[in-house]
């Protein structure tokens, strides 16, 4: 188990050592940060002056050794645009986006998966066929379309919910506080939409295929109830696999905060990622797309753990 | 006509649903294929344009409305779903031919040129698509072959693993065996043993990923990193119009909206259908 | 009165490509504590009859017409939760593959466990775990207790049989019905466990049904058989009559495809032909086309007749 766990960490750093390279690269390749850092009437020394307190002036072997050599010391270099250390700035938005994505996910497990059962259970019933479409629909609709469908119902034309921006802070979170959660309901709503209807759907089809196998069958004919062979037979097979989708979609659900927080202007680390790009801030951009890998192997392992709980063939 | 005979084509006749979407798909191809019959002008030619008519509400000339430019928006949905279909279609046609090319070899002859595909494929993996397309994009800027590559770059991935997979479990099986034995060239046993018999998942995967494209495209033309408003994509025209949304223009980017989701849909329909048939394990 | 009495059974299956009579006019009875084989080539519908008497047809398939008398009641008109109630309790059955009948992720004392737990209330999980414990040592599998832990992919094909057998004994049911028992088994397990499940039904005074396409098998276990062809059955009698005296073509056929020691024919015995398929059976009788004795007269399907109490359909037997 041991061995396991470094092996897999060693895979993990490689492959994130090999992440901070190319957008390391791709980001010095991107073009010159400081046009966009400084006034329009800025001098030429000011240019000069600023790309090298920036670091920005040297090769791009030097400025790499010099990023791996704050790694080294657990930091990824400060941003050219807040001036504080790039990791701070990501860490003091990350729990927003966390909670977003984090609420949106329980949100499509606790109707994803109920519904998928129902939808397999009687796949020509009218309601497993009006799940189904509306499922079809979820899978079909882009998000920032569903976000604004909402903020254009729910705020302008009945003005119930806020449109953007995050509410009071309770601890860590938003979701303790009334206006904390009247302000999460349409961004959660517009990140679970697609999940749900994933989650669904992927539910439905494992359902339906556990269902067609022998020892369903021997189940019924043990005598065992309907509700017990469904329910706890079936579903505990076709879960299985489910835990790795829900793992990688998580990950997506992260990325997704992008747009998300774009259309309902949420305070996270979508928003600042896409400030970031177009500012050619590159370490903030590194330190991003570090810790979102991070978030994804770390996900990965936990899920690889969770099998050996769950699923009786897989032992380390 | 014997296409209609076929087992599989009666199958997916026989889902209304599917037909629907079919029918659909059809008509949007054709306004597609020929949008300067259906639009009222064209909407990239400015001579056409009069500032006078910025943001009517849809009336008897202008069916849905105007922007602030006093573009008709009917005729500019019709172009940008051009735009949309040309960017979905060319980027899953693309990403097939590349993905399907290497799975098809990694999985075959395996060895370090697997283990160099496969590993590309496992860093891309370990990054969700749309932040890959963004930092492309962010990088080259807007315009509709960049998106078409970055998109491709996106998804190719998928189609390799698939292949690869495939490959891996049909080299083993007693017809590509006994090509083997015959003395078939390593090539001829891919292309001309094992790749037609892994055709038919390969067309149900791209149509599902058709959609998939579609979406991204309009995903990043929304955040400003896509197909450029001067050549507006479905996506593009929905970005344009939600600037003004909350100004009570809702046309702008509503109607848009709906045409793009009605288009997604059309194509889901169709790829939930053939994915149906083809699952054998799924069958009766 | 008889165990167990089907009575003209038909279990149709109304496809896209057109109705398939699996089972089409069965009819056969079996006593208590009475083995009776049915034989035939895959497809002819011996699974279906098996599955008919439990009720577990799946749609597009359907009962179409028959009785099925089982101890006072007609299983076909009883409802699934009344069936529920039989099911592994008073009729078990026992399926092909111990490779896919056995849940993978529910441990194998669960599976067992809940066989008694939802048939006798009152039962404590106690009691249930030491009869489970117990049946399994009946069936010879070593170290009962462990295995009542283990998962089945820890199993080797020949004890997962074992434990479906022990399952299907759990309950002590008066009727057993065994589909292709060992045929995914290696050749070297086949008779152990053909001998235990004839052990075991005499000890527990179950009557068995053994469908099995292997006259070979039925002739070493059985009291009685029925030949199936193509949805209906063709002969039906003692196992000493059937055997060492068959009347129908087809039996003869199937006999004469054994091999046997010291036999100096070079070849063995092949039926010609294949077993028509069920969306295009022929006029008359199904076997027609194979067989040496057909004439005109075969062109309208053979009545019943019954002959020294066996039962044979054949225009050909006087």
């Amino acid at each position: 188990m041991l061995k396991y766990i470094l092996n897999r960490l060693f895979h993990s750093v490689i492959v994130m050592f090999v992440i901070s390279f190319i957008v390391f690269f791709i980001m010095f390749k991107a073009g010159d940060p400081v046009q966009l850092l400084l006034p329009p009437d800025a001098t030429q020394q000011d240019v000069i002056e600023m790309r090298h307190a920036l670091g920005i002036d040297q090769s791009f072997i030097k400025q790499y050794e010099a990023f791996l050599k704050n790694v080294a010391k657990g930091n990824l270099g400060n941003s050219f645009v807040y001036g504080q250390p790039a990791l701070n700035v990501v860490f003091e938005r990350l729990p927003a986006t966390l909670e977003l994505s984090v609420l949106a996910m329980i949100f499509s497990i606790l109707f994803g998966i109920p519904l998928g059962i129902i939808a397999s259970i009687k796949p020509k019933a009218w309601y497993s066929k009006v799940i189904m479409f509306l499922s079809l629909s979820g899978i079909s609709v882009p998000i920032f379309w569903t976000g604004m469908i909402l903020v254009l119902v729910f705020s302008v034309l009945l003005g119930w919910l806020p449109s953007s921006g995050r509410g009071e802070v309770y601890l860590f979170t938003s979701a303790f506080t009334w206006d904390g959660i009247k302000h999460l309901i349409m961004p959660v709503l517009t990140l679970s939409f697609f999940q749900l209807a994933l989650i669904l759907r992927l539910t439905r089809t494992g359902m339906m295929e556990v269902m067609m196998q022998d020892y369903i069958k021997l189940a019924t004919a043990k005598g065992v109830p309907r509700r017990v062979v469904v329910y706890y037979h079936a579903l505990k097979n076709s879960l299985i696999p489910l835990v790795t989708v829900i793992g990688i979609q998580f990950g997506q659900l992260v990325a997704f905060t992008i747009v998300t927080e774009t259309i309902f202007a949420w305070p996270g680390t979508g928003k600042l990622i896409i400030d970031s790009i177009q500012n050619l801030d590159r370490p903030i951009v590194v330190a991003y797309l570090l810790i979102i890998s991070f978030i994804f192997v770390a996900i990965n392992f936990v899920v690889d753990v969770l099998y050996t709980f769950i699923d009786p063939r897989v032992r380390v | 006509m014997q296409f209609f005979k076929n087992e599989l084509v009666v199958e997916f006749f026989e889902d209304k649903l599917a037909v629907g979407g079919l029918v659909i798909f059809i008509f949007l191809c054709v306004l597609a294929l020929f949008p300067s019959l259906f639009s009222y002008q064209n909407p990239y030619d400015l001579t056409q344009l009069f500032l006078q008519n910025s943001f009517q509400p849809p009336n008897h000339t202008f069916w849905l409305g105007t922007d602030e430019q006093g573009r008709d928006i009917f005729s500019a949905m019709v172009y940008g779903l051009r735009i949309s279909l040309y960017v979905g279609l060319a980027s899953t046609i693309l990403s097939v031919t590349i993905g399907y090319t290497l799975g098809l070899i990694s999985g075959y002859y395996g060895g370090w040129v697997d283990t160099i595909i496969m590993r590309i494929a496992d860093i891309q993996l370990s990054f969700p698509a749309i932040l890959i397309a963004l930092i492309i994009m962010a990088l080259w800027g807007e315009g509709i072959g960049k998106v078409v590559i970055a998109i491709t770059i996106v998804n190719w991935v998928y189609y390799a693993r698939t292949a690869r997979g495939v490959v891996l479990s049909e080299k083993e099986k007693d017809y590509a065996q006994s090509a083997k034995a015959l003395g078939m060239s390593n090539f001829g046993i891919i292309f001309s043993e094992i790749l037609p018999n892994t055709t038919a998942p390969i067309i149900v995967i791209a149509t599902v990923r058709i959609a998939n494209a579609i979406i991204l495209e309009a995903t990043l033309s929304f955040l400003g990193l896509g197909v450029p408003i001067t050549e507006p994509s479905l996506g593009s025209l929905i970005a344009n119009g939600y600037q003004v949304l909350f100004s009570g223009y809702w046309w702008d980017s509503v109607f848009p909206g709906v045409l793009l989701m009605v288009l997604v849909v059309s194509i889901n329909l169709i790829g939930d259908r053939m994915r149906d048939i083809m699952n054998p394990r799924l069958k009766r | 009165m008889a165990l167990l009495e089907v009575k003209n059974l038909k279990t149709y299956f109304f496809t896209r490509s057109g109705v398939i009579k699996s089972v089409d006019g069965t009819s056969f009875s079996i006593e208590k504590g009475e083995i009776l084989g049915i034989v035939g080539e895959s497809g002819a519908g011996k699974s279906i009859t098996g599955f008919s008497i439990l009720g577990l047809i799946d749609p597009p398939g359907k009962i179409v017409e028959g009785e099925i008398n089982f101890d006072g009641r007609d299983l076909v008109k009883l409802s699934q939760d009344e069936l529920q109630k039989i099911r592994g309790n008073e009729i078990s059955i026992i399926f092909q593959d111990p490779q896919t009948s056995l849940n993978p992720v529910i441990s194998i004392g669960k599976q067992l466990m809940e066989t008694i737990l939802y048939h006798r209330k009152g039962v404590s999980k106690k009691e249930a775990y030491n009869s489970c414990v117990e049946i399994l040592k009946t069936v010879g599998l070593p170290a009962a207790e462990k295995r009542m832990k283990s998962y089945p992919h820890q199993l080797s094909g020949g004890m997962k049989q074992r434990v479906v057998i022990a399952m299907a004994l759990l309950n002590n049911p008066k009727l057993l019905i065994a589909d292709e028992p060992t045929t995914a088994l290696d050749v070297t397990i086949q008779a152990q466990i053909l001998y235990l499940m004839k052990k075991l039904s005499k000890d527990f005074h179950s009557a068995l049904i053994l469908i099995t396409h292997d006259i070979a098998v039925v002739s070493q276990l059985c009291d009685k058989i029925a030949v199936m062809y193509a949805g209906r059955i063709v002969e039906y009698g003692s196992k000493e009559d059937v055997i060492f005296n068959p009347l129908h073509p087809y039996t003869k056929g199937l006999i004469e495809c054994l091999p046997k020691l010291n036999d100096d024919k070079k070849r063995l015995y092949q039926i010609p032909g294949i077993m028509p398929s069920l969306l295009g059976l022929p006029e008359g009788c199904y076997f027609k086309d194979r067989c040496e004795f057909a004439d005109e007269q075969c062109d309208v399907y053979p009545p019943r007749q019954e002959i020294d109490k066996r039962i044979v359909f054949c225009h050909k037997v006087k």
